[in-house]
């Protein structure tokens, strides 16, 4: 469905993405590790096509389209859907508004907002004095309102108690799979998802397919989520890090010896 | 005998306001004073009634206490409906009620500026509306002001008082009929509010192009009185210059000024709002959300303190949708007493980026998304309008062309 190839994305001249390549298959949900300040949200940002993410080499393509440099509400008429980290508060337009536009009369907003606890923010100002796991659920209940094939989630689970996190892991689930439980409904829903998460609290609710660990601005390692979450968890970034270096000094060492 | 008032008035003829653009009073003709009454609203032509349902009032008069109609200068409608209110034209009512004399000219001097000269000289007409005492008038009174013939100068001159204890709501629509491009608007209002009355006034402003307006009201407030204005402007014209203003005089005093505002190409709004808080434990709070699509909007705002233990608020927000638009924001704040709390927030500039892109990442077109966010925008402001007032008031913001030219 989306395939990144050799991504360079530059903010405020700064290079944050270094010749990133990824894939997320239709039907799959990807998931993204990796530390602070890796360029995870920069290339979510970058996908969903905010401007001030400038693209200086490489391609995004969805469905085989370059939407590289399309407008952010062309992308979004093509199915990719995000939930940002630290999405801007809009004084004086409501919630209840925001989702009717949003959702074209499809679906039934209110019964997601019951579901979610977001109810009584319908007639609140959107993400106007919410707080963190306030404005995750108000992004939950907007994306299901959209109901977009490519959902990018940018740290679901942050900022969220306890509490909260059953309900909105419930929803995302709701979101990624579908009415059924059934992995061939996803695939033909044609739906698929990119999650960030830090800490990988978000996988007790949604199953995850494939994994990627980015370093630097670039990914360094792919694989099956579990396992590489496993590692993260025991042995942190620096040893990816560490990882990817060896990883490319064994490469050197090929192309010297081979030379 | 030339009184001593009259007298101020003769010498102020010549003099320029304080603020706004000076119209020059003799290109205008003097407004009809005869025109003839309507038995009933209802039976003005369509477009006139049209006109009046966009500036918010009834033509039916249906929910109403009571409904006034001014034309050019000509009271053409006055009647009351409801109870515990009295309304009638203000020549009428300086008949009926000896002691009226002694408040007119009393909150607004005649010799202001220009046009509070030209308009007390002029003796001009306008509603008397009194609450009686304890009175709680449930249905809102409305008035109009309309500008019906071409190059016409309309002087105003309204009093407003609310007797002891009571409360009550009116609605003002001002407005042109069709094909009046060119006139001038000249409106004296006096409110004078007593012990623990409530009053919510809503203006709406439905003027056309080339028409120059300079309203001066002031309100005059007892203790334990609630003001509420509320100011809406959003069609086309070519200058409006107003600085209304409560002298909050008795304790406990809370007054509230909310200004909507757009500036369409061409077009020069100088709007302020004052709040004199005399006496403690007032509370005053203006704000005002305006736009320009092109044209420049000068948001004034003033708070004078006077007494220990006041609380004043003012913020004046203002988006610029076009690179020909001005937005100049004048705060002021004056403490002449140690123990007040009084603050300000001003705000100019264009649309975030970011919120236009967050609502196009929910697929709305960039169009789409700025309609939404202006609309939000002066949503804030007119939060304190009456409901029944709202929706023509959201079915003009949709109208209104908010897109930058």
């Amino acid at each position: 469905m989306l395939e990144i190839e050799n991504l360079t994305v530059e903010i405020e001249g700064r290079e944050i993405l270094h010749d990133l390549s990824l894939n997320v298959m239709t039907g799959y949900t990807t998931v993204l590790f990796g530390p602070n300040g890796s360029g995870k949200s920069t290339l979510l940002m970058t996908i969903m096509g905010f401007s001030g993410y400038k693209v200086k080499s490489g391609r995004i393509l969805l469905n085989g389209e370059d939407i590289t440099h399309l407008p952010v509400n062309e992308r979004a008429k093509r199915g990719i859907g995000m939930m940002m980290q630290r999405p801007p508060n809009l004084t004086g337009v409501r919630l209840k508004d925001l989702v009717r536009v949003t959702s074209k009369g499809n679906v039934d907003t209110e019964k997601v907002a019951e579901e979610l606890d977001m109810a009584r923010f319908l007639e609140r100002d959107v993400n106007v004095g919410f707080s963190g796991g306030e404005i995750k659920r108000s992004e939950i209940l907007q994306l299901t309102a959209q109901d977009p094939c490519l959902i990018l989630l940018d740290e679901p689970e942050s900022g969220v108690d306890m509490v909260s996190i059953e309900k909105l892991g419930v929803k995302v689930h709701d979101l990624l799979t579908g009415p059924t439980h059934c992995a061939g409904w996803r695939e033909k829903s044609g739906k698929a998802a990119l999650i960030i998460t830090h800490t990988g609290q978000i996988l007790d609710y949604v199953e995850a397919d494939r994994g990627y660990v980015m370093c630097n601005g670039t990914v360094a390692c792919s694989g099956n989520p579990r396992e590489l979450l496993a590692e993260i968890r025991k042995m942190g970034y620096q040893e990816c890090i560490r990882c990817k270096i060896n990883q490319a000094n064994l490469i050197k060492e090929n192309i010297v010896s081979e030379g | 005998m030339v009184s001593n008032e009259e007298k101020r008035a003769r010498d102020a003829l010549k003099k320029e306001a304080k603020f706004g653009e000076d119209i020059d009073l003799d290109a205008y003709h003097e407004g009809r004073r005869d025109i003839a009454e309507v038995e009933s609203m209802e039976d003005l032509p369509e477009d006139t009634r049209t006109t009046m349902l966009d500036s918010g009032i009834t033509p039916s008069g249906k929910g109403r206490s009571g409904n006034f109609l001014l034309m050019d200068n000509s009271v053409v409608h006055s009647a009351i409906m409801g109870e515990g209110v009295e309304l009638m034209p203000l020549r009428q009512a300086l008949k009926v009620h000896d002691w009226l004399k002694d408040y007119v000219w009393k909150a607004v001097q005649p010799d202001t500026d220009k046009y509070t000269a030209e308009t007390y000289l002029q003796k001009a007409d306008g509603y008397f509306i009194r609450a009686l005492p304890g009175a709680k008038v449930k249905m809102p009174v409305q008035t109009c002001l309309l500008l019906k013939n071409r190059n016409t100068k309309q002087y105003v001159h309204n009093v407003l008082i609310a007797e002891e204890g009571s409360e009550f709501e009116v609605v003002t629509g001002c407005a042109t009929t069709k094909g009046v491009e060119k006139g001038l608007h000249l409106g004296i209002s006096e409110f004078f509010m007593k012990k623990n009355s409530k009053l919510t006034f809503t203006m709406v402003h439905n003027w056309s192009e080339f028409i120059g307006v300079r309203p001066r009201t002031s309100v005059i407030m007892d203790e334990g009185t609630t003001y509420i204005n509320n100011y809406v402007a959003l069609k086309p014209v070519k200058t409006i210059q107003t600085y209304p203003t409560a002298h909050m005089n008795g304790p406990n005093g809370v007054c509230r000024f909310n200004t909507v505002a757009v500036a369409h190409p061409g077009g020069v709004l100088d709007l302020g709002s004052r709040a004199i808080l005399n006496a403690p434990g007032c509370k005053a709070e203006l704000i005002s959300r305006t736009i320009t699509t092109g044209g420049t909007v000068i948001a004034r705002g003033q708070l004078i303190g006077n007494s220990p233990g006041i609380k004043a608020h003012l913020e004046c927000k203002g988006l610029i949708l076009s690179d020909k638009g001005v937005q100049i924001a004048i705060p002021e704040l004056e403490a002449r007493v140690p123990d007040v709390e009084m603050t300000h927030e001003a705000a100019v500039g264009k649309i975030a980026q970011d919120q236009v892109e967050y609502l196009m990442s929910r697929g709305l077109t960039e169009e789409e998304a700025v309609g939404m966010i202006v609309r939000g925008f002066l949503d804030v402001g007119i939060r304190g309008i009456p409901d029944h007032l709202k929706a023509e008031i959201e079915k003009t913001l949709k109208e209104t062309d908010v897109r930058g030219s």
